[in-house]
């Protein structure tokens, strides 16, 4: 069983909770530990960094370890929309409407530098970073990032995710640039 | 009428230029009687910066290669090129030649806006509809961009639970 449920039942009370069969802690702790151990993602991916996530994803680098090895093919399923890979003007308003038709909570991962910046296509077809146009709550940089970049990602995901609790607040919005 | 003479064979680069108006013929004398069966590429350049340019802006190349439809083996290889200037229609389509024509036709008007002269209502092929001007002209801003959503507005503050519980009226 997880540290925040151990230590939060004795916490303050003067006596340890650990009776056997049962276990104490606070309602927000609880789901921000059971959320963050099945993250059911949404994999929109677009480009070259597509490979990188199939390898992180892949028996390798194992991202069932963290619970979130379950990719949804359907946004009403999901609770993580990772987007991967360039994101072009063309293809912006599928991206939006992927991440309105999510269910809360929910939270968005920047994989790359393409999403959070736009990366080196400083151009006429590409978006200058996904946070222009949806709430972005984690930033993983790289070109693409490697797997272990991305597994660090995820966790401070699921810490972010942890210190929540109950009502998730959307990630960052970025006035546009033009 | 053009005969084999037209285009000698210089080896992997050979390139010829030919004027507008004979372009599609060259094209099809290529592909029926010299047996070019397959349009790799069908591109255009902006030579605008280029002193090339008085002769027509635009350059359009065909990139064809001669296969050997038993082994499979390339026999030749033979870029025709033509120019076409501003404002002008390219020479007619060539997709009842090579049917892949069509998708690089509607490449090279989506980026440098010069269509086949049998074609004039062609669609866009990579961009949206709604992009205004050719984004591969020397004389279109590289980073103007024309987003088809609006930035998002900032996030409405969510509603306290605590506001949607039932209030006793006198407590
Ligand atoms: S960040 Fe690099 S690897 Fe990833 S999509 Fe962009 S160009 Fe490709």
């Amino acid at each position: 069983m997880s540290d925040e449920f151990e230590s939060r039942g004795a916490e303050g009370s003067g006596e340890s909770f650990r009776t056997p069969g049962i276990i104490a802690s606070r309602l927000d702790d609880a789901i921000g530990w059971a959320r963050k151990y099945s993250i059911f993602q949404y994999p929109f991916v677009t480009a070259c960094c597509g490979m990188e996530f199939m390898s992180t994803a892949g028996s390798h680098y194992d991202l069932d370890r963290f619970g979130a090895g379950f990719p949804r093919f359907s946004p009403r399923q999901a609770d993580v929309l990772m987007v991967v890979g360039t994101v072009s003007h063309k293809i912006a308003p599928i991206l939006k409407r992927i991440y309105e038709q999510m269910a809360e909570p929910k939270w968005v991962v920047a994989f790359g530098v393409c999403t959070c910046t736009g990366g080196f296509y400083d151009d006429y077809a590409t978006v200058q970073g996904i946070d222009t146009i949806v709430p972005v709550d984690l930033y993983i940089p790289g070109c693409p990032p490697r797997p272990e970049n991305v597994l660090q990602g995820l966790m401070l995901l699921q810490d972010k995710i942890q210190k929540q609790g109950r009502h998730p607040k959307p990630g960052t919005l970025r006035p546009p640039v033009r | 009428m053009m005969t084999e003479k037209d285009f000698p064979d210089a080896g992997f680069d050979t390139v010829q230029l030919v004027p507008k108006a004979q372009a599609r013929e060259a094209l099809s004398f290529l592909k029926n009687e010299l047996g070019f069966n397959v349009l790799v590429d069908h591109t255009a350049a902006d030579l605008s910066k280029w002193p090339e340019a008085k002769e027509g802006r635009f350059e359009l190349t065909w990139r064809l290669m001669k296969l050997d439809p038993k082994t499979g083996l390339v026999e030749r290889r033979l870029a025709l090129k033509t120019r076409v200037a501003e404002g002008e229609d390219g020479p007619p389509s060539s997709k009842d030649l090579w049917p892949n024509a069509d998708w690089a036709e509607r490449e090279v008007w989506d980026m440098f806006g010069v269509k086949p002269s049998d074609n004039p209502s062609i669609k866009r092929l990579l961009l949206y509809e709604e992009f205004k001007g050719h984004p591969l002209r020397k004389d279109y801003p590289i980073a103007k961009r024309q987003p088809l959503v609006e930035p998002m507005a900032a996030p409405r503050e969510r509603i306290d639970p605590k506001e949607l519980r039932p209030k006793l009226v006198d407590s």
